[in-house]
């Protein structure tokens, strides 16, 4: 019945339809899951009442949210100010196009896979700052100027250590990132210490850059809200609202299934038997989780030791990592990557 | 800031220590009373409107209308009514009312009764949304309760 629709077509309507579900999905349980454990980590029960254990908490908020009006504050550019919310969460989708969630589950299997990522996910900082310079409203602008130092303070390290990856994996298609870690968890990338012996430190900046680039506590100087009210949200109700906070959560899903990519083998089980999808989201939520655990856990920095950190200690310890690792290499391995003309 | 490998390392370490201690807490259970659904006993000594003492089995209140308290009451809020009724041994109230809009609490009805037949009860979740609510009839407060 179908033969007259292109493959092709079905496949997109199939991305889209699962991605904006796992997207919506996940931005509304993660929210739920952080709400709940904020509260058990100060000895709260959370949300309790709306379903059993608050489980439908994020459909009331979310019909809440859809049921408010979008307001135009006067003397904002409307043109960009409705447009910001829509442009932070397209790139954000897009970058599900690469994510392999599992032995050929991924949507499209690019060689460039993780390039995508970073392409696309770069967009994230352009819509923040767009969205605060829009609003008219200091708090927003303040916001977006702190938005943009602390990424392209972060970005440096974060490409870094993704080069240090590259070298080691000696591809960008994340779907071989993940065969190459075949096999018990010793041989995922974080354990593998002869070719990099700084690895765990490797991935420790890869999550701290990660917690930074998603504007994440304890980096969350873009929405300080002792200080900046919300942030480049300040002015954005109903909707155009919740597209930044689903934006946020979908970009920590991006972030935690990267690290589980690049690091912690992907969809491969730690003891190389029984590999399938579920090791993939169980790793990706264990790593969400830490992202909820060490924002309850630190205050927020101060802005001046934000860009500290990245300057002085994750710039030079992530091309520490990149000289090791390239060193290490050219002594014991033969670099298995692009092949000498 | 003086960046060195040993404050960075020390500096780690700190944060690993943070970390810990909120799993800890993460897993112990949690301390919040969920008020509307739950509340807590109030303490012996909590002292909340006064209400009429009762014979625990009878249920008849161990006033004997004598307006000491009626009396000592400097807000006077408190209005006693009693009659002997025909064969009893003692006067009883026919009409207790307190009027809590108007009465601070002090305690000098429960100082003054002799027949310790007043005493401080322990509600606290008293909210309305007219003043007559808080015309209390003690004499039938303290029934409805037993109910």
């Amino acid at each position: 019945m179908l033969n007259f629709i292109h493959p092709e077509l079905l496949r997109l309507a199939a991305f889209l339809g699962g991605t904006l579900a796992f997207v919506g999905f996940n931005a509304a349980y993660i929210v739920w899951v952080e709400r709940k454990a904020a509260g058990r980590f100060q000895r709260r029960p959370g949300p309790t009442e709306v379903g059993p254990a608050g489980l439908l908490q994020p459909v009331a908020d979310g019909l809440k949210l859809l049921s408010k009006q979008i307001l135009l504050p006067p003397g904002v550019d409307a043109v960009l100010f409705r447009m910001s919310p829509v442009m932070i969460l397209v790139p954000t989708i897009l970058c599900f196009v690469v994510l392999p969630f599992g032995d050929g589950i991924a949507p499209r299997n690019l060689n460039l896979g993780l390039l995508a990522i970073f392409a696309f996910g770069a967009f994230n900082v352009m819509a923040l700052m767009l969205a605060g310079w829009s609003s008219r409203n200091k708090y927003a602008i303040i916001s977006s100027a702190r938005v943009v130092s602390q990424n392209v303070a972060y970005e440096i390290p974060m490409l870094l250590v993704v080069t240090t990856m590259l070298m080691v994996t000696g591809t960008m298609n994340l779907d071989e990132i993940v065969r190459a870690q075949d096999g018990g968890f010793w041989n995922w990338n974080i354990l593998r210490l002869s070719q990099n012996p700084l690895m765990p430190v490797t991935f420790l900046v890869f999550y701290v850059c990660m917690l930074a680039e998603t504007n994440r506590a304890p980096f969350d100087m873009a929405e300080a809200e002792s200080e900046l009210v919300a942030g480049s949200l300040t002015e954005y109700s109903g909707m155009g609202f919740g597209n930044f906070f689903m934006a946020e959560y979908a970009n920590i899903v991006i972030g935690c299934s990267l690290a589980t990519v690049l690091f912690f083998g992907g969809w491969q089980c730690p003891f190389g038997a029984f590999p399938g999808v579920w090791w993939f989201l169980a790793k990706m939520y264990a790593l969400c989780f830490s992202v909820i655990w060490v924002r309850w856990t630190f205050p927020r920095t101060q802005f001046y030791a934000l860009l500290n950190l990245s300057w002085k200690i994750l710039i030079p310890l992530s091309l520490a990592t990149l000289v090791l690792s390239s060193v290490a290499i050219k002594l014991f391995h033969s670099f298995k990557g692009v092949p000498p003309a | 800031m003086n960046v060195t490998p040993v404050s960075v390392l020390r500096g780690f370490l700190s944060l690993v220590v943070g970390l810990r201690i909120t799993l800890r807490e993460f897993f112990k259970p949690t301390v919040t009373l969920l008020y509307p659904h739950q509340s807590l006993p109030m303490a012996k000594r909590f002292r909340g409107h006064v209400e009429l003492t009762r014979d625990p089995q009878t249920g008849i209140p161990a006033c004997v209308a004598c307006k000491l308290c009626e009396r000592a009451c400097p807000s006077a809020c408190i209005r006693v009514e009693g009659a002997k009724a025909e064969g009893a041994s003692r006067r009883a109230p026919t009409l207790f009312s307190l009027d809590f809009t108007l009465c601070s609490l002090c305690g000098a009805c429960v100082e003054a009764c002799k027949s310790q037949a007043l005493r401080y009860s322990r509600d606290y979740n008293l909210a309305g949304f007219d003043k007559a609510e808080f015309h209390y009839d003690l004499l039938k407060r303290g029934e409805a309760k037993k109910a």
